[in-house]
């Protein structure tokens, strides 16, 4: 690049950000912007990206132990079932899955709402990464203590309900819950299947005021500080859970 | 009280149990002895199937299980209700403390009434000297304190027998006296035990019987008088002669 052509760029740069700041009319339309859209975007992230993240969460907890169980078992068709939504689920973008549940099933007859479309395409994605944690977590447990469960006269299922997910637990809580700050954040793709979230409340937003800077960066903040908090929960569990080591 | 038949144990080509039959009568404390790979652990395994048999038949109170047959998934479930194991390691649950270690048995697999079970339990911990310990997690007792718990968590099943499987071995020397005095106690209040174990003179005092293992077979078994005296097999002798 030439001196002079450098020197004009920095100069056409320059010169817009000064006529932005320099435009106290911009400046009162933005503050009005950001407090008029902050409610909406709240009520977004509050009513439907977390409770939607909470939902799936929960739900993909339980496919993910029934995953990990099933690869354990032992058991071949199980395993090759296990195996296969495994890797269905992580071979494929979740965006794409989300299309294929709302977009896709109803030219077979199956007609999903949004949010439920929403929660039981990210409840998949989440069974199937978390299952290869809950599958170390209790891949770590000590032999010795399904053994001494065994020993007490415990079936299969006691033993894995009293003694081995207690503890699996505890060592699967930094991966999942890191899985769970993850999935918060991905609620924002259920926009393209119509759930009113937060992402999309934002999106509204620019359509009506054409403010993208301000109202996507006001949006990620939302973000921030819902993530901010539950990292902070986060350590407050796993401090609970260290008290017996 | 315990009757095993012929009993062998293969992992792959490897032949741990070639064909072991003994039995123990009740009140009876047995000690098995013999060098590492000779299968002494395997057989105290087999004897609650936490190690299934290749076959052979074991039977313990009035629970029999052939295992040359298909054994039916729910009678080991019964066979381990009348045995108490204590392990090397402890094998403590971690997430809970000493109490609850004890009655996590009564309460889960015999569905006793909570409070009963602690109040058993408590007494349990109080016998073999924890009582000051009940709220304790495992990680805050000494390792002799932990297979205190471990026993008392094997008793709290009522089991007709109680197997241990080298309890001392893990612990720190000075700590070995305390668990092998609580185990002589329950001998002598006449509690059928089969013990495997390097301690020579916890199987001179307490055994009536000790049994020497090596390669996978019975080789000789006799009072501890004798067989410390004056062993009739060559094997036992230079397994002796090591151990001094």
């Amino acid at each position: 690049m030439a001196p002079s052509q450098k020197y004009q760029r920095n100069g056409l740069v320059q010169m817009s950000l000064n006529s932005f700041f320099e435009n106290p009319e911009r400046l009162n339309r933005w503050i009005d912007i950001a407090q008029s859209s902050f409610l909406p975007l709240l009520k977004g992230a509050l009513l439907y990206s977390l409770t939607i993240a909470i939902a799936a969460f929960f739900i993909g907890l339980i496919i993910s132990v029934l995953t990990a169980l099933a690869r354990l078992s032992g058991i071949k068709p199980l395993i090759a079932i296990a195996r296969f939504y495994v890797s269905i689920i992580r071979g494929t973008p979740l965006l794409v899955q989300l299309f294929i549940i709302f977009y896709g099933l109803p030219s077979i007859g199956l007609m999903i709402d949004p949010i439920p479309s929403a929660i039981i395409g990210f409840s998949l994605s989440v069974g199937a990464y978390s299952s290869e944690v809950v599958r170390a977590a209790i891949l770590s447990i000590h032999k010795g203590q399904w053994e001494a469960a065994y020993s007490l006269g415990m079936t299969y299922w006691q033993a894995l309900r009293r003694v081995v997910l207690p503890q699996a637990a505890r060592v699967s809580i930094p991966p999942l819950s890191n899985s769970f700050i993850s999935l918060v954040k991905d609620t924002s793709l259920a926009s393209v299947v119509l759930v009113p979230e937060m992402f999309r409340k934002a999106q509204e937003v620019v359509a009506a005021t054409y403010e993208p800077l301000l109202v996507y960066v006001e949006a990620a903040l939302i973000y921030w500080v819902i993530c901010f908090v539950l990292s902070i929960i986060q350590d407050r569990i796993e401090n609970k859970l260290d008290r017996y080591v | 009280m315990i009757t095993i038949t012929d009993v062998h144990k293969q992992f792959n080509s490897l032949h741990v149990l070639k064909g072991i039959s003994l039995s123990v009568e009740k009140g009876k404390v047995v000690v098995i002895i013999g060098p590492s790979g000779s299968g002494k652990t395997t057989l105290l395994r087999c004897l609650n199937a936490l190690e299934v048999p290749t076959s052979g038949s074991v039977q313990i109170g009035d629970v029999k299980l052939d295992f040359s047959k298909k054994v039916e998934r729910t009678s080991i479930p019964k066979l381990r209700k009348q045995t108490g194991m204590v392990f090397q390691n402890y094998n403590l649950f971690p997430h809970m403390t000493a109490v609850e270690n004890v009655m996590e048995g009564p309460v889960t697999v015999k569905k006793e009434d909570k409070e009963k079970a602690r109040a058993k339990a408590a007494a349990l911990l109080t016998k073999v000297g924890l009582g000051d310990k009940l709220d304790h997690y495992p990680a805050q007792l000494s390792g002799g304190q932990q297979q205190r718990v471990g026993i008392a968590r094997a008793l709290a099943m009522d089991p007709q027998v109680m197997l241990f499987d080298e309890p001392t071995s893990a612990l720190d020397p000075e700590l070995v006296g305390e668990v092998l005095k609580v185990m002589k106690e329950l001998a002598q209040e006449g509690m059928t035990m089969i013990v495997v174990t390097h301690e020579m003179g916890f199987a001179r005092e307490v055994a009536d019987e000790v049994i020497f293992m090596d390669q996978g077979v019975i080789v000789e078994r006799d009072t501890p008088s004798h067989l410390f005296a004056k062993p009739r097999e060559e094997r036992t002798r230079q397994f002796l002669q090591h151990l001094k």
